[in-house]
């Protein structure tokens, strides 16, 4: 009885000693690491500070692939966090999830905060947003890739280091006189699929798949085997077995082989242009993507990668009023420029963009401005305005396998493409029977 | 005589059991369970639809010409893997064993690799191949060969062998040890005696005494072929180029866990867990035959 009447007691002094109103926790799963994990906790710092309700708790939870594992993982088990942060090949499979997110439009408009989505640069919010023109998810960071070149290596082959080749054709001839010049690895790209498939179909206003990239409907099927795609590819090819293109991987691992010096040409994303700043020891240029002229309309717009922010559902109406609320505190114009001028991802919001111009930072800084240039080049059309393929991790994958096989000699780029659709295809089947409306 | 134990109660037994029991079915048979029951289902990622399938899902794999490559691939590198440990552990031990002068040392040094986890050893081979930064790879470039697993599949092929292999030589080595240590050396001297040369002698007499312990290592580097290279590869070729590393266990790993195709990634668990078994009760049944104990 003693006993039973202690442990009343203290759990009353427990209750007691908890704030009348507790804060409420707001889960954040991303896969930012070093510099841009301390912006990511800077963030969530930074709004905690900024109100008393809420506290956003940040998680690093691994790579895009394991913390989108990890979320789908914790939603099964009935646990998921509030926001998590998913990479743009995996934008499909959170969009067909109906029932498992809350698609960001109605978070808005049910925690009655201000919304309006054409503050958002239409490039970046285009890529998250439906068929009727709702925005599904946050974006969060966005780059595009674009086209580095040493001029250093450039004049020691005796060409002009401003006179940066706008068309392959041009490209083709400056690589000749590099290898000449006795450099080692001419060029070089960062993810091979996402450079030189879906931005070369967008830059040249060609299809990657039907149904509007499959935005339009889940019913879509590849068109990557164009006879145009397949003379792109075949050039790649071709470049590979002059000794002008050197493969180095499906990642970043390219980015490394130009700030070293070792490649005198990069295509990757906008957003290694900190990373080659911090280490490249010549003079370096970011220019457009070179673009293939025999095509009519090029150069169109080039398309995004990169992540955006996902609510999941199933939680109360006040967590997602702080999600919301946390929300509108990152695309702050002041918050949204300082994270573009940072990180060398393309900037949210117009204001933000806006912002940045009128300090002036893109003359001090040249170069930074492409990616936004290249996004906003044309108004985008049915080809360039995204991509929204189910499954896109692995049709992505498959994609490159194809692509490697043609580098490596062992197909020519028609059988190549033939058979990324093929298999891209029944990829594309399987989800669509796995998410019937 | 027998050693037993008897009981008084029925249940003392079955409760003294019961935590191991549980283990097992919670850890093994319940996931493996559900796995097999995942194969037959047709369900997106987050688990909110979900239909039976049939055998759709073999049926897809089986016409997926991707798998088809997936098993040439694991039967090529699993053979290499296995017999290229077994042999050079073999030769490995054999010379150590005539080792006297400094033999602690040696052993210690060939079993360190041990020690070393296969995700770190494949980053060290991965390293030292990396095209272009690689110190082998810088090597190599003297002699004129270019060197670059990141594109060429029989390179790449060979870099995770080379990884695996050295990883699983010291287990080998040491169970070839304690084996030759354990052959009586009178045999051997005594053929020595009858004029039988080193070659011959190791070949005649060493070698099929040394059966049981080859056959045991054999059972376990396949199964270490099949399941516990996955770190080698994971943290070298990710099972490219174009599919030329994809194991199968790889390939459950990418479909299941990186692709949330939750349903073919089972399928193929299933048939995997099929394959091991057959191939464990193949080498029992025939290859045992020939080992003398």
């Amino acid at each position: 009885m003693k006993l039973k009447l202690h442990a009343a007691a203290l759990a009353a002094a427990t209750l007691l000693a908890l704030p009348a109103q507790a804060q409420t926790e707001i889960q954040w799963w991303h896969s930012m690491t070093g510099a841009l994990g301390d912006r990511v906790t800077e963030m969530a710092t930074g709004f905690n500070a900024s109100q008393k309700d809420y506290k956003v708790v940040p998680v690093y939870k691994g790579s895009y692939p394991e913390s989108m594992t990890a979320a789908i993982a914790a939603f099964r088990a009935g646990n998921a966090p509030h926001i998590v942060q998913v990479f743009e090949v995996g934008t499909a499979t959170m969009m067909s999830a109906r029932g498992a997110i809350k698609p960001v439009y109605q978070l808005m408009k049910d925690s009655g905060q201000p919304f309006d989505p054409k503050s958002y640069v239409s490039a970046v919010a285009g890529y998250y947003t439906d068929s009727k023109g709702n925005m599904l998810s946050m974006p969060f960071n966005s780059s595009t890739p674009v086209f580095y070149i040493n001029k250093d290596a450039f004049k020691k082959a005796g060409l002009d280091p401003n006179a940066v080749p706008k068309t392959w054709k041009d490209f083709g001839i400056a690589a000749g006189k590099l290898k000449a010049s006795g450099q080692s690895c001419v060029y070089t790209t960062g993810w091979p699929s996402w450079v030189h498939v879906e931005n070369f179909s967008a830059w040249h206003n060609l299809p990657i798949g039907t149904k509007e990239n499959g935005i339009g409907g889940i019913d879509t099927q590849f068109t990557i085997n164009s006879p145009l795609h397949v003379a792109h590819i075949q050039m790649l090819g071709d470049f590979a077995k002059n000794g002008w293109f050197t493969y180095a991987g499906r990642r970043n691992e390219a980015e490394a082989k130009f700030f070293s010096g070792e490649c005198a040409m990069l295509t990757s994303s906008s957003a290694a242009q900190a990373n080659i700043r911090k280490n490249a020891k010549f003079e370096f240029s970011v220019n457009f993507l070179p673009y293939n002229d025999t095509i009519k309309g090029a150069p169109q717009n080039s398309i995004i990668g990169g992540a955006s922010l996902w609510v999941l559902a199933g939680k109360k109406a006040v967590d997602y009023k702080g999600v919301a609320q946390f929300f509108n505190y990152i695309a702050r114009p002041e918050l949204q420029a300082s994270w573009h001028q940072g990180t060398g991802y393309v900037p949210l919001t117009n204001a933000a963009a806006e912002l940045t111009r009128k300090t002036g930072y893109y003359e001090k800084n040249p170069g930074t401005d492409v990616a936004v240039k290249q996004l906003n080049n044309k108004a985008p059309t049915a080809n360039s305005k995204g991509l929204r393929f189910g499954n896109f991790v692995q049709g992505r994958e498959v994609i490159e396998e194809e692509i490697e096989s043609v580098l490596a000699g062992k197909k020519d780029a028609k059988t190549a493409m033939d058979e990324a659709v093929r298999r891209g295809n029944e990829i594309l089947r399987k989800f669509a029977a796995a998410n019937k409306e | 005589m027998e050693k037993r134990v008897f009981f008084r109660s029925a249940w003392l037994p079955y409760l003294l059991v019961a935590p191991q029991l549980a283990i097992t079915v919670i850890f093994f048979f319940w996931p493996a369970a559900q796995a097999l029951w995942f194969a037959f289902l047709r369900q997106d990622a987050f688990g909110m639809r979900s239909e039976f399938a049939g055998l759709d899902n073999f049926r897809d794999l089986l016409a997926d010409s991707n798998y088809l490559q997936s098993f040439q691939v694991t039967a090529v590198f699993s053979v290499l893997v296995a017999v290229g440990g077994l042999a050079l552990a073999l030769l490995l031990a054999v010379m150590a064993d005539r080792v006297i002068k400094g033999a602690l040392g040696y052993r210690t040094l060939l079993i360190w690799p041990y020690a070393v986890a296969p995700a770190i050893a494949g980053v060290l081979w991965g390293f030292m191949f990396a095209p272009s930064i690689g110190i082998v790879t810088y090597a190599l470039k003297g002699f004129g060969i270019h060197f670059n697993w990141v594109l060429q599949s029989d390179q790449a092929m060979l870099l995770v062998v080379m990884a695996s292999v050295w990883k699983q030589i010291s287990y080998n080595f040491l169970f070839f040890l304690a084996g030759l240590q354990s052959i009586p050396k009178s045999l051997i001297e005594a053929a020595a005696i009858d004029g039988a040369r080193p070659f011959r002698r190791f070949w005649t007499i060493v070698f099929p005494l040394l059966s049981p312990t080859t056959f045991f290592l054999l059972v376990v580097n396949i199964v270490y072929a099949f399941f516990d290279t996955f770190g080698v590869i994971d943290a070298t070729t990710q099972g490219g180029p174009s599919g030329a590393t994809q194991i199968l266990v790889y390939k459950v790993y990418n479909d299941g866990v990186k692709a949330a195709d939750l349903g073919g990634s089972s399928a193929q668990s299933a048939i995997l867990m099929v394959i091991v078994i057959v191939l464990t009760v193949a080498q029992f049944r025939f290859v045992e035959r020939r080992v003398n104990y």
